[in-house]
């Protein structure tokens, strides 16, 4: 494949990637993808929430698995940091702390593929930042 | 933090907090005169004098959600630890600019780390904002326009997990022809 370097070789693999979104069928429908939310605080930068939302954003595309990875700022769990809250379609949302590259991992394979929690989560009655 | 590209993430996610509607992010690397300057400018919605005071210090914050606010603090010590200095430029209202400037040559001076994929992660992050990264070296300038590469995307959003991988190649590939180190 070419290297992509101006705003032309852009719009050269724009049809590739039109015929890769056409498709899926809920790409329109934002509440039907996962949503997975990483802490980008200082607190979760300094812990490596860099390098989980690269994951995240690599993997995710790459395991066909329709979804939004945003940023949120502080949750409050500086101590769990990286934090990432993942809102799979039809369940409240799940906050999980200590993640690194490996726990994404297993949380896209399990949590999110196939429903099975796995350690790390932080169990609180919570609400994310945006609702304080 | 460990490298330049973790304090402009961390420091843009305040532009954010503010409710920017553009992020410039500006790297001017200047062997010349041994100086190297990062600085971040957002038309969100300012301080005033009195906070503008204020967020230098480790024990202020804006948020609920904890005591401590060592964003700033932090990327303030690292550019004086080379000798640098750093500075602070809002009017309430009116924006913020936060200029950290290193000494070239110091041994201190943090690494850059992955300048493309903080940039593309930001602009993917937060498609409703305008990010312009604009790196001038010795060897030339480049200039990263997150609306202007909307543009050229036309349907597909920014926020498209698989344009993610080429939007840092493309910044990569960019950044490739102006390095001087």
């Amino acid at each position: 494949m070419t290297t992509i370097k101006s705003l032309d070789d852009l719009r050269k693999i724009k049809s590739s990637v039109q015929s890769k979104l056409a498709l899926r069928e809920r790409s329109d429908h934002p509440d039907q993808l996962v949503q997975v939310r990483v802490a980008m605080a200082t607190c979760g930068i300094a812990s490596g929430a860099k390098i989980v939302m690269d994951y995240m954003m690599v993997e995710l595309e790459k395991r066909n698995i329709e979804s939004i990875v945003t940023q949120t700022g502080c949750m409050g769990y500086c101590y769990a940091e990286p934090t990432i809250e993942v809102t799979v379609p039809g369940k409240d949302p799940i906050v999980f702390g200590y993640v690194d590259t490996k726990k994404a991992d297993q949380i896209i394979e399990k949590y999110i593929k196939n429903g099975e929690l796995v350690e790390g989560i932080i169990p609180v009655n919570y609400e994310s930042i945006d609702e304080k | 933090m460990k490298d330049l590209s973790l304090h402009i993430l961390d420091i843009a996610q305040n532009s954010i907090s503010a409710g920017a509607g553009q992020v410039e992010i500006t790297i001017e690397e200047q062997p010349s005169e041994n100086l190297y300057s990062l600085s971040i400018s957002d038309d969100g919605k300012g301080m005033d004098e009195e906070m503008r005071n204020k967020v230098t210090d480790p024990f202020f914050t804006t948020r609920t959600s904890r005591k401590v606010g060592m964003g700033i603090p932090l990327l303030k010590l690292n550019a004086e630890r080379t000798g640098g200095s750093f500075e602070i430029d809002s009017k309430k209202g009116n924006g913020t600019l936060i200029k950290a400037t290193f000494v070239f040559n110091h041994i201190d001076r943090l690494p850059e780390g992955d300048l493309a994929g903080t940039i593309v992660m930001m602009a993917s992050a937060n498609p409703s904002i305008q990010f312009i990264y604009t790196h001038r070296t010795p060897a030339g300038k480049y200039t990263f326009d997150s609306r202007e590469v909307q543009e050229v995307l036309g349907e597909i959003p920014i926020s498209e997990l698989s344009i993610y991988p080429y939007l840092k190649e493309m910044i990569n590939e960019n950044l490739k022809d102006i390095r001087i180190h």
